[in-house]
């Protein structure tokens, strides 16, 4: 899941419009950027969605890290084709969310000011080869559950985005696991590696869930209005009930102790994540926060002038084309 | 030099020229100036260890000890690489490494083009594959070295002097030796000094759209294809690329 914690709006429109809005949606209509629609839901659209654009972006970073580390040449050639969709992501959540008025640019400089959040998992580090596995497997997994629900949102183009999108991150999370499959199963070294990703990521993994339906106080209004499908510990529930079995499957010993059928219920008991460390993780005290939005904030500094560059030239071609006319 | 030697020469030179450049390539995920640019750099990498795969994976067989082409990307130091300087040299800014990429393209266009009618049947199959890509790769450097070029006073100095440090790694792409000769004798490689003159036609005409000036010197460094001299910065690519191997030999990725 790469968008969390997204502050829902109260609705403040005309009430008659309000409820033929909220109609049209309980009668599963898609919404379209032309239509009407409340201030509230738009600017909570377009929080979520260009929260999860920026996911995309900074997931870049901790995939990136391993790729010139990559130990075979299809390992490489996999990541990279990996770390191409996740931008294409970006790219194509940019455009649904530029449907309901807010540009690219704008949503870049509150990424890169720290007025947009982008999704926890990506301020943890990746510090072996079998992360790259387990991000694959754990995390794109996660954003998988919570996503394939999002493709029936009530937003036409974050809905056809979410289609795509979830046909390309299944590949990635099966690509993922077969990676980790392969050090599970390998040398020592290899299992202590697969072992210790497992350990590190699995909680972090949680988190991306969002908190505790207890003190997830925004989510009704956005359940209303099919932003939001499912409470966050439903989802995060699924997970638990999906990974489990996997990592049994891989022959690594559990992360959590707390992790335990529970027949009565159907589904796995787990302990939950330390809530502290999540929270200081979004106020941006992560152990990678800092770096990520520096190596961001470089990267479209230093890539400024080749903006302007590009940009100048095509004033220059538009301008000989029309003197031309 | 027996045929086969020369032919196994004459892969790396190919594989090590797009594993290398691809490695470079690779370095920017993440940090490019703009998300486009991210995803074509992204693709530019992938085509071009995709032909590293091919390149070596040959280059493995013609050499018949049973090294499959990761052992010997992997698996070799820095004297055993067959790649042109120019393709090692440090990415610098996005002005040159567009423009490193251009130079590199628009021989590799060229050589490819030539390589589709090899007498040998699997170097025209992978010529054939990676032409494909590779004219993708050269309309979209040309574009950018153009649009960077002619745009702004700033992008326009930065280009220019991208060129300048490039230039002496030019000309080592069409020094022949006597692998070439054999290759050329088997018809199975064009002679590089002959793809000289379609070379400086094609950037000729793109520097110019770019308002860029070739540097007036023919000087160039050499010692790359030959492996005779690398520059002090493939080493250092080597100790990255080649580290998960090195630090655990024996193991399946």
């Amino acid at each position: 899941m790469y968008a969390q914690m997204v502050k829902s709006e109260a609705a403040q429109d005309d009430p008659e419009k309000l409820a033929a809005f909220q109609a049209r949606i309980d009668a599963g209509e898609k919404i379209e950027p032309k239509d009407w629609m409340p201030a509230a839901y738009r600017k909570t659209l377009i929080r979520q969605i260009g929260q999860h654009a920026h996911s995309e972006i900074v997931g870049q970073l901790p995939e990136g890290n391993w790729i010139t580390r990559a130990p075979t040449l299809e390992r490489k050639a996999i990541l990279l084709a990996k770390v191409q969709d996740e931008a294409g992501h970006g790219l194509y959540l940019y455009c649904a969310a530029e449907t309901l008025g807010v540009s690219r640019d704008e949503m870049t400089e509150m990424l890169l000011d720290g007025r947009m959040k982008y999704s926890s998992i990506f301020n943890y580090p990746t510090l072996n080869w079998s992360d790259i596995g387990a991000v694959g497997w754990l995390v794109d997994g996660a954003a998988i559950i919570n996503q394939v629900p999002l493709q029936r949102t009530s937003f036409g183009p974050y809905s056809r985005a979410m289609i795509r999108v979830c046909k390309e991150e299944s590949f990635h999370a099966r690509q993922g696991f077969d990676a980790i499959r392969k050090m599970a199963e390998g040398t020592p070294e290899q299992k202590k590696m697969a072992q210790d990703s497992v350990n590190r990521l699995w909680f972090p993994a949680l988190m991306m869930f969002g908190p505790s339906d207890k003190e997830s106080v925004h989510s009704e209004q956005s359940m209303a209005w099919k932003i939001k499908m499912n409470t966050n510990d439903e989802l995060r529930q699924k997970f638990v009930d999906q990974t489990v079995p996997q990592i049994e499957f891989l022959g690594l010993d559990l992360p959590d102790p707390g992790i335990k059928w529970n027949e009565e219920r159907g589904h796995y008991d787990y302990t939950d994540p330390d809530w502290s460390e999540f929270f200081d993780v979004i106020k941006g005290n992560g152990p990678c926060n800092v770096d990520r939005l520096a190596a961001r904030n470089k990267a479209w500094d230093d890539g400024a002038w080749v903006r302007d560059g590009l940009m100048a030239h095509a004033q220059k071609k538009r301008a000989a084309k029309t003197a031309a006319e | 030099m027996t045929r086969d030697e020369a032919f196994l020469q004459f892969l790396l030179r190919m594989g090590d020229n797009t594993l290398i450049l691809g490695h470079r390539v690779s370095e920017w995920c993440g940090h490019s100036p703009v998300l486009e640019e991210d995803i074509a750099l992204a693709n530019t990498a992938l085509d071009l260890i995709g032909q590293t795969q091919f390149w070596l994976g040959l280059a493995g067989e013609v050499q018949g000890d049973g090294k499959s082409a990761d052992d010997i990307a992997f698996l070799r130091d820095v004297w055993d690489f067959r790649n042109l300087l120019l393709v090692e040299v440090p990415n610098g800014d996005f002005g040159r490494t567009l423009m490193r990429q251009f130079l590199f393209d628009a021989w590799h266009s060229i050589q490819l083009g030539h390589l589709m009618k090899s007498s040998d049947e699997r170097v025209a199959a992978i010529a054939e594959k990676a032409s494909k890509e590779v004219a993708y790769h050269l309309e979209r450097s040309a574009d950018t070295v153009v649009g960077l070029g002619d745009g702004t006073e700033e992008s326009h100095r930065r280009m220019q002097e991208s060129l300048d440090y490039l230039w002496p790694y030019v000309g080592e792409m069409f020094q022949s030796d006597e692998v070439d000769a054999e290759m050329v004798a088997a018809g199975i490689a064009p002679d590089p000094a002959s793809l000289r003159d379609d070379y400086d036609a094609l950037i000729t005409r793109i520097l110019a759209d770019a308002t860029l000036t070739i540097p007036d010197s023919r000087f160039g460094h050499k010692g790359g294809r030959t492996g005779k001299m690398h520059t002090e910065h493939l080493g250092h690519l080597l100790t990255q690329m080649q580290w998960l191997q090195r630090a655990y030999p024996g193991s399946n990725w």
